[in-house]
């Protein structure tokens, strides 16, 4: 069997001023072929204005099974969040 | 369904399997990189492959009318869905490799005859009207089971299923825009579309697989959340919608046992001839040597250019290397 | 018949024969990103094919509808450029029959953008952002192709020796291009003619491609003569409106 094409993570800009987001991946020879497959396969119902193709074994991500302690201090945190101040409804919108 | 008769691993109940468990029965999507017992992600590979493959086989039936396409709108809107199929191939081979098995592995297997794809697409297309037979009734079984399947506890499959049922929504209602437009003109149209049912009706009806009496496979998975809903309950669904669709069109479900059952709310209808079904699973289907070899052709003859693009892109890395 | 009428056949046929050519790839392709993308060419150039035939049916003015004009005419009155009828040997061969006609394609429809013909114009301005995109992939994949494989490249090579003697017939032109010239319909269609052997030039240079040196031209299709493999294109593509001719699709 002759080597296979890499893989490659495709995000797309929907509309312009959003942000790009992973629709799926692909396989193509390289970077210029991976933008060009993605046009072609994650586009076909004008889905986007921009297109980034980023090879699938580039991506470093978190251990998983650390995700427990990685993103538990955030969660006592709750005074970060808007909704836990109490502002009297006659002081208007805040 | 796409995927038929998928075997399954068993669950072992250490505790690392329990607490997937729970995790599952919580609702949490499991991911690539989360642990999960051997069985789950085996059982995934086997029908995110099966399904991935029959999406790849299921352009032939179809493919065949796309040059013989009576109206130029008929023509492009054949090759738009045709080309769906592809997509959704694709979709879901690149979910599977999350698993660990490459694509071309995948690939290997199908044209080997290893792996299973669904029975449906063993059958010929034989007319125009076939092309809505197979919108109306086989698509429709697909999306029956599909749409359940964009709730399954593994992340990568549930996406690629909601990206796969948005775009699959105009496939069925062109189907059956067809069979409208057949059943509303002459004679010999009508004639066809009821001729196009008579053929794709029980085989639509084996998509749904076996009894779950005897569906030795289906517990584990609904338990593991990659399967929602038992075979019959789906064919009783299908059923259901599909005979009043039948009835607006003027058209005869060819099931003689086909009645109304107002006590349990849907239709009591006769058993398909599962001895064929197996056949077909075997291997003995009207086309399965037909849709290997066309696939089989494709590959083979695809390598020189698959090969010459990589030559290409190594070349080019050589040349950058060089010139940095 | 009316220049203008006989203009949009020749365009809308070329269109209409190469996506049905196009399309038979459904499935059939090396890779599944390449099914997909001959499949949205194919489907741009159904989509041309029918602005083509509205426009030759309103010039016309007979009341013949676009599909009329696709299933009801024979061999000899299909006016599209040889080069798209010839067979779909192997994907080199589609490759390469896609690449020598968007490379006339696209500088036709930027001609077209200029066009006195409003009707022209407008559909001109609409496919040429299709055809540009076209010919980056086509272009770009006859240069990977060609600079591939020791295999890539003579499967490339034999197929540009097979196809370059019938590009010539993208730009055979007659009275009907030179009347429309005069009406202000058509531009110079000369730059067409040069865009195309600058790109071609330029591109197989790059593939390592040669044009063969006994590029005998072959022409005729402007006229209705065809090789012999269109006859059965047709009668594949026409079989079933002309099985039931009153039935509606």
């Amino acid at each position: 069997m002759s080597k296979e094409w890499p893989l490659w993570e495709i995000f797309i800009r929907g509309q312009h001023g959003l942000s790009h987001r992973h629709v799926g991946s692909l396989h193509a020879p390289d970077a210029e072929m991976a933008l060009k497959n993605a046009r072609d396969v994650y586009t076909r119902r004008n889905e986007g204005v921009s297109i980034w193709v980023v090879e699938s074994n580039k991506i470093t991500a978190f251990d998983p099974d650390a995700a427990e302690h990685n993103f538990a201090a955030p969660k006592s945190k709750v005074y970060r969040h808007p909704t836990f101040f109490d502002i009297p409804e006659d002081v208007g919108a805040m | 369904m796409y995927a038929q008769l998928v075997e399954t691993g068993q669950s072992e109940g250490t505790e690392q399997e329990l607490e997937f468990q729970a995790k599952i029965d919580r609702g949490v999507r499991i991911e690539a990189n989360d642990w999960m017992p051997e069985g789950y992600r085996k059982t995934l590979i086997r029908q995110i492959g099966q399904h991935a493959h029959s999406e790849i086989v299921g352009q032939l039936p179809e493919g065949n009318w796309i040059t013989r396409a009576p109206s130029l709108q008929r023509k492009a809107i054949l090759l738009a869905k045709v080309q769906d199929e592809a997509g959704h191939g694709l979709y879901l081979y690149c979910a599977a490799e999350t698993l660990g098995i490459s694509r071309d592995e995948m690939t290997a297997q199908l044209l080997s005859g290893k792996a299973k794809y669904s029975s449906i697409f063993n059958y010929p297309t034989l007319t125009w009207a076939d092309m809505g037979a197979v919108g109306w009734l086989v698509d429709g079984a697909a999306i029956m089971n599909q749409v359940p399947l964009q709730r399954c506890s593994y992340g990568p499959y549930s996406r690629a299923m909601i990206r796969i049922c948005k775009e699959e929504s105009f496939h069925q209602r062109q189907g059956f825009d067809i069979m409208r437009q057949l059943c509303q003109g002459t004679d010999d149209q009508k004639a066809m579309a009821q001729d196009a049912l008579n053929r794709w009706w029980w085989p639509s009806l084996m998509m749904f697989g076996p009894s779950d009496k005897d569906s030795v496979h289906s517990e584990q998975s609904m338990k593991w959340g990659i399967k929602q809903n038992t075979n019959d309950e789906l064919r009783q669904k299908f059923v259901d919608q599909t005979v009043p669709q039948a009835e607006w069109l003027g058209l005869t479900v060819p099931d003689p046992e086909l009645k109304w059952n107002e006590e349990k709310g849907g239709y009591d209808f006769g058993e398909p001839d599962w001895s064929e079904f197996f056949e077909v699973i075997k291997g003995n289907g009207p086309c399965n040597r037909d849709r290997l070899e066309a696939r089989n052709k494709a590959w083979d003859d695809g390598e020189w250019f698959r090969d010459g693009l990589t030559a290409h892109a190594e070349k080019q890395q050589q040349h950058n290397i060089a010139a940095e | 018949m009316d220049p203008l009428v006989t203009f949009c056949l020749r365009m809308g046929d070329t269109t209409l024969i190469l996506g049905q050519q196009t399309a038979a790839w459904c499935g059939h392709a090396p890779v599944l990103e390449e099914d997909i993308a001959f499949a949205n060419m194919g489907l741009d150039l159904i989509g041309q094919t029918q602005l083509w035939y509205e426009l030759a049916s309103e010039a016309e003015g007979k009341g013949r509808t676009p599909d009329d004009l696709a299933f009801f005419r024979t061999e000899r009155q299909f006016l599209n450029a040889q080069l798209v009828e010839r067979p779909n040997v192997d994907f080199a061969h589609a490759l390469m029959r896609q690449y020598l006609f968007d490379a006339w394609h696209l500088p036709m429809q930027e001609a077209l953008c200029e066009s006195g013909h409003d009707g022209i114009r407008e559909l001109a301005q609409k496919s040429v952002k299709e055809v540009r995109y076209h010919i980056d992939r086509s272009r770009d994949l006859i240069v990977r192709l060609g600079d591939g494989s020791d295999e890539s490249r003579a499967k490339m090579q034999a197929a540009l020796d097979a196809l370059w003697p019938y590009a010539a017939d993208l730009m055979a032109t007659d009275e009907v291009e030179a009347t429309l010239s005069e009406q202000g319909v058509l531009p110079d269609l000369d730059r067409v003619r040069r865009a195309f052997e600058a790109e071609t030039t330029a591109t197989l240079d790059r593939a390592t491609l040669a044009v063969p040196e006994n590029g005998h031209a072959r022409t005729g299709g402007r006229t209705g003569i065809h090789t012999e493999t269109m006859g059965y294109i047709l009668a594949e593509m026409q079989s079933i409106p002309r099985t039931y001719p009153d039935a509606r699709w």
